[in-house]
């Protein structure tokens, strides 16, 4: 998949459940629609609970990156 | 024999209760849910709150009336869900009973027969949610609550495998699962999946990093689909995982479960018919788990095939490699 351009970075590293989504949720309530967060967010409990979180608010995955150093970069289109 | 030992007690205080005048219209007192504390004539009335839900409307009214007739002004949140008004004179029993009907709102019930069924969130708004299991219990308390069984019969929903409405130590339980299914044209190979699985049931390809689903370790519950960003993962069908003879107390017992995938519309039945079962085959005072023992699981199963037929295990069509 080819690069999506992101508009906002939000790097949420070693920040724990729940408050890495609430920052993610703040952080897309400043955005307009249509607009890409990229988000950095660590491997383990992060990535089980944030995507599910990210789609029940219906924003959209657009694209995702696992990084070898335990973490994942995920691309959101703000819904 | 414990269990015996208990209710026959419940049967006494019944009986001591009619010796005490005739002011009580004991037709109200029926269905139980009037436990004798131990302070002289004080009683705990239990309300019915199936799945443990009240209107806040009528919250404010219970606590006006409890507020009234409690003697010392507190009440209690039963283990199941129940909210008993605590310290009531027992002479008050009619005018209590009166009060709370002009609200609508009814007695729970004690002794031999199905009780106010207790349930979780579910996924009305709970996240993990996969059943309504509000939507059920209130269903099951108006068709089958206080039905005679020949003992205490005890039923729940849990809205997914967590499992929060402890459906394993129940007469009758019910959990919510949902049966995956991966759409590989979708699929990115993201790995999310195999991340968001905590059974270990997905791995992902070291090369594609899509899928690789084992179905012997799956519990159905749904992590894969809630995370995959690209709807890869859906849901086949939804359903709930039966699970009869528990109990808890002094000697526990741990469900067996009989039915892996039963459809919303057969749970009325399932109980319609387990009841049915229970009532030809216990002894009085036998919780339904020592029946199952006493004559034999696949007895019931049998005579159960009807119903639990629908609700088959699934059939898996691994995907991945
Ligand atoms: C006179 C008979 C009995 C009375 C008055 C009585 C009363 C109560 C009350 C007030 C509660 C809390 C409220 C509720 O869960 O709804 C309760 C819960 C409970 N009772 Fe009893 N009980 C009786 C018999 C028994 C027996 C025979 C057993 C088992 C051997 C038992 C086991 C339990 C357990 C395990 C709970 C916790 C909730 C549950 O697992 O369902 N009780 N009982
Ligand atoms: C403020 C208090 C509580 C909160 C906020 C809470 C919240 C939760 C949540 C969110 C879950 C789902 C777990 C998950 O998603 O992994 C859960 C599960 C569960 N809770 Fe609670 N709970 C509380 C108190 C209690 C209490 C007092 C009990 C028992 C007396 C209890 C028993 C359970 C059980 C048996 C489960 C099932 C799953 C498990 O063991 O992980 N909880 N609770
Ligand atoms: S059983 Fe599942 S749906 Fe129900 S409260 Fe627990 S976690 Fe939520
Ligand atoms: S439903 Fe999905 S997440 Fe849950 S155990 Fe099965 S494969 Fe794993
Ligand atoms: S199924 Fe979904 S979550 Fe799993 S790898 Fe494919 S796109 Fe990612």
């Amino acid at each position: 998949m080819a690069d999506i351009k992101s508009d906002a970075l939000l790097d949420l590293r070693g920040v724990m459940c729940p408050i890495n989504f609430v920052k993610t949720k703040l952080k897309l309530e400043t955005m307009e629609e249509g607009e890409v967060l990229e988000l950095v967010i660590d491997d383990g409990e992060p990535i089980q609970n944030v995507p599910k979180s990210i789609k029940e608010e219906g924003h959209k995955i657009v694209e995702v990156k696992k990084e070898k150093e335990g973490f994942f970069r995920l691309k959101i289109q703000k819904g | 024999m414990a269990d015996h030992f208990i209710e026959d007690k419940s049967t006494k205080v019944a009986v001591n209760l009619e010796g005490m005048g005739e002011k009580v219209n004991f037709n109200d007192l029926k269905s139980g849910g009037f436990i004798k504390q131990r302070q002289k004539d004080l009683f705990a009335v239990r309300l019915r709150c199936p799945g443990g839900r009240l209107s806040t409307k009528k919250l404010v009214e219970i606590s006006k009336i409890a507020d009234k007739y409690s003697k010392k002004g507190v009440v209690h949140f039963s283990f199941r869900q129940s909210l008993e008004i605590l310290y009531v004179d027992y002479k008050e029993f009619t005018n209590i009973v009166a009060e709370l009907e002009k609200i609508g709102q009814k007695v729970a019930s004690c002794g031999p027969r199905v009780r106010v069924p207790t349930a979780c969130g579910g996924c009305e708004y709970n996240p993990n949610g996969l059943t309504d299991t509000q939507k059920m219990a209130e269903m099951v308390d108006q068709k089958f609550f206080g039905t005679p069984t020949p003992h205490k019969f005890k039923t729940s929903f849990s809205g997914c495998p967590i499992d929060c409405a402890r459906t394993k130590e129940m007469d009758f339980g019910f959990q919510g699962v949902v049966e995956p299914v991966w759409d590989e044209p979708l699929c990115t190979g993201c790995t999310i999946c195999a991340q968001a699985c905590k059974e270990d049931a997905i791995v992902s390809d070291p090369d594609s990093g899509k899928p690789i689903f084992d179905p012997s370790k799956c519990i159905f519950c749904g992590d894969c689909i809630r995370a995959c960003p690209t709807e890869s993962w859906k849901a086949k069908r939804y359903g709930h995982t039966v699970r009869i003879g528990g109990k808890h107390g002094r000697h526990p017992m741990e469900a067996v479960e009989v039915c892996q995938f039963l459809p919303d519309g057969k749970v009325a039945e399932a109980i319609e018919k387990t009841v049915e079962w229970y009532n030809a085959n216990g002894k009085r005072g036998e919780r339904i788990g020592n029946t199952l023992k006493r004559v034999g699981l696949k007895n019931y199963l049998d005579f159960m095939e009807p119903v639990f037929k629908s609700g088959e295990a699934p059939l898996f069509k691994a995907p991945g490699k």
